[in-house]
């Protein structure tokens, strides 16, 4: 029952690495740019719900909600699939990372709101007797510790945003599952199944790691929530 | 000390939340190095007073004049204006993220865009007369509670304000920091500082103040220096407020003749 | 061009199937939340025991089904048994059986915050009015963790459905896959078909998440009082 772990064709997995090092390679580079646009949507998101900006606040209000409560895979079939039948032709790498940042931005967005909110009102009032402006007030003393509070939101958006890449092949992207679909054809389903998760381990552990590490230094600064 | 145009001016001041009437139709005036005293019982508008003062509130209607300017006219800039009104809270409220050195300088740096050497010469100097210069680089988590209170108001006197407003600021300290804090405000008041102060801390605004003003129910019931007051208060509402404070057996201290106005 | 739209739905049995294809996700989603809460509260004790032994393994079994992503998981469990140890399980199950690791690992994380979060004078004041530990348990503890426990349970519903499109990668007729199906029929005839499709689906996922998201936000406010 547990030979499989005896036989394992490590010239395979050799052999066949490098494909997968590259498909990862390009989700990273993906995931990277999605989740950093997601970021600033959600930034700017959820300013303008804690200045409720008139007229904008109810549309970011409507955006949240619709990113948040649909999958990213029907977001990217809608964008790769159906826009070009009403003329807007879209390429893979673009549906991809729009789809990251649209469906990511909700989220972010939340996890800003929660951090924005836990900055006392105190502490604004405070910043506002030294007679700083609006704007120094927000870089200066709002930010800052909103961002603190939001960390772990973040870092748990980011994970999930990483992981949520893993849909990509529907819009004819060579990425890690795609490799994986195409390699499998030929056999091997043990060996691709660990090169798989081998290289799913190497892109998001470190990230997992680093957050927490963050999170731990956040907390003994005495930032945490 | 002669006083010229008075440093502060409030006219008729109303202000409600909602339908409740918070403030209805007080006026004073404040001469420059004057110490005025507030007190008064809980909800009587005192910490609100000082909040319209400062913008932080809206008004419904009334004048409040800063040396002469009305701040109240639409035109003025608040975070102009608020610099030149220096406000230490109850809850002090030093901006964690930063160190008691950086919390000093934001205002200086950044909203009064000063040049760093000067504006820093100046807070050290201002953290040596409270006796924490050795504690500029540390962070408010590290400090005691009366320690940054004595930094918050360092923060507000960096800004060179024209008067300070105290909102009640002993009252979240434990009793053995309170002194500390008082003194610091005594010293402001020894060297000339224009200031608002509301307190329940009767002993402290007997030494401290020119003038005290009893408000209740949104209105100034008596206005007289510290020793009438304290002794011989005129009205019905002063007399019942004294009695909660009133011990038997304690002398008054005649250290300061404080010319009244 | 809204014919197109009209007799696409109308046409064969279109409606009827993406019905059932919803009705297959929602399936899906019940089941391994039902499973996930038993197995979740199980593993979630584990977490709180004094035992180092015991409460060890599940922070590793967290940590992994933190990092990896769904569809590797249903890859896994799809290919590897069968593979190795001629167990061919049916898509459908392996569906139920990963979404139940992952509700699991997030349900114990749930529990553990929800215990740990607890006022620890809650217990002290329950004994010093004399009542037993088994009556504080039912009549303090446990009302009061479920309380905690149910917003997050819900969350994890909407979350579990957003992610059965994943199930598509292994044949399950779920929505999403039927939209596929429907649309590679329809769109021969049918040139915006999947403009309307897909369209349609993304629609459905919104109205039936976002009442759930906001029943949740409800509740929360109810109880917070």
């Amino acid at each position: 029952m547990l030979d499989f772990i005896s036989h394992i064709d490590l010239a395979f997995m050799v052999e066949a690495g490098p494909l997968y090092a590259l498909a990862a390679k390009r989700t990273v580079f993906l995931a990277g740019a999605g989740i950093f646009l997601s970021l600033v949507i959600g930034l700017v998101s959820s300013l303008i719900r804690f200045y409720r900006v008139p007229v904008l606040k109810t549309l970011v209000g409507a955006y949240i909600e619709l990113a948040r409560n649909t999958p990213l895979m029907i977001q990217l079939f809608f964008l790769y699939y159906g826009l070009p039948r009403v003329g807007v032709r879209l390429d893979g790498v673009t549906c991809g990372i729009i789809g990251l940042a649209f469906l990511g931005g909700g989220y972010m967005a939340e996890a800003f709101r929660s951090g924005l909110e836990a900055v006392s009102r105190v502490q604004i009032e405070a910043g506002l007797s030294i007679g700083l402006k609006r704007t120094q007030l927000v870089r200066y003393v709002l930010m800052p510790q909103a961002f603190a509070v939001a960390v772990p939101a973040v870092a748990a958006n980011t994970i999930f945003l990483m992981k949520e890449t893993s849909v990509f092949s529907i819009v004819a992207l060579a990425d890690l599952v795609y490799v994986f679909k195409d390699l499998i054809k030929e056999g091997h389903s043990n060996e691709n199944i660990y090169l798989l998760m081998i290289f799913y381990l190497i892109i998001i552990l470190p990230v997992s790691l680093f957050f927490g590490y963050w999170e731990r230094r956040m907390r003994r600064a005495g930032f945490s929530a | 000390m002669t006083a010229l145009k008075p440093v502060l001016k409030i006219t008729d001041l109303h202000k409600q939340y909602d339908q409740l009437k918070v403030i209805q139709g007080l006026s004073l005036e404040v001469k420059k190095g004057q110490v005025l005293v507030v007190i008064g019982p809980s909800g009587c508008g005192k910490s609100t007073l000082l909040r319209c003062i400062n913008g932080l509130e809206p008004i419904q209607s009334g004048d409040i004049e800063l040396n002469g300017d009305s701040i109240t006219s639409g035109r003025a800039r608040w975070n102009l204006v608020r610099q030149k009104i220096g406000m230490v809270f109850q809850s002090y409220d030093l901006f964690p993220h930063m160190n008691v050195m950086e919390n000093i300088l934001l205002g200086p740096l950044k909203a009064q865009g000063r040049k760093r050497p000067e504006a820093e010469a100046e807070a050290e100097a201002l953290l040596d007369r409270v006796g924490l210069l050795d504690r500029k680089n540390s962070y408010p988590r590290q400090l005691s509670g009366g320690q940054k209170q004595r930094v918050a108001i360092v923060r507000a006197l960096c800004m060179n304000p024209e008067i300070m407003l105290f909102d009640e600021v002993t009252a979240s300290l434990d009793p053995e920091m309170v002194r500390e804090v008082l003194d610091v405000i005594l010293g402001l008041a020894e060297r000339g500082m224009t200031m608002i102060i509301v307190t329940h801390e009767m002993a402290f605004a007997r030494a401290v103040a020119d003038k005290i003003i009893f408000m209740d129910q949104g209105v100034i019931v008596e206005s007289a220096p510290p020793e009438q007051f304290f002794e011989q208060p005129v009205s019905e509402r002063a007399r019942k407020f004294l009695n909660i404070f009133h011990f038997d057996g304690v002398k008054k201290e005649e250290t300061h003749n404080v010319e009244n106005n | 061009m809204l014919d197109s739209a009209l007799s696409l739905f109308l046409q064969g049995r279109n409606f009827a199937r993406l019905m059932e294809g919803l009705w297959v996700t929602l399936e899906i989603s019940a089941v391994s939340v039902l499973l996930s809460m038993v197995l979740g509260i199980l593993v979630g004790l584990m977490m709180i025991s004094r035992n180092p032994w015991v409460r060890t393994p599940p922070r590793f079994y967290l940590e992994f089904i933190r990092v990896i992503p769904i569809l590797v998981l249903l890859y896994l469990f799809y290919y590897f048994p069968a593979r190795n140890w001629d167990l061919n399980l049916d898509a459908k199950v392996v569906a139920v059986l990963v979404f139940t690791l992952w509700g699991a690992a997030e349900m114990a994380d749930l529990v553990r915050g929800a215990l740990t979060s607890m006022p620890v004078h809650q217990r002290e004041s329950g004994r010093a009015v004399g009542l037993t530990e088994v009556q504080i348990n039912r009549y303090i503890i446990i009302p009061q963790a479920v309380r905690r426990l149910i917003p997050g349970v819900i969350n994890l519903t909407t979350r579990m459905i957003k992610t059965t499109p994943f199930i598509f990668f292994i044949n399950v007729p779920e929505l999403t896959k039927v939209g596929q199906q429907i649309v590679e029929v329809a769109g021969m005839r049918n040139y915006l078909a999947s403009f309307w499709v897909y369209g349609f689906i993304f629609f459905l996922y919104f109205i039936i998440c976002y009442p759930i998201s906001l029943f949740s936000l409800y509740l929360e406010k109810k109880w917070s009082n």
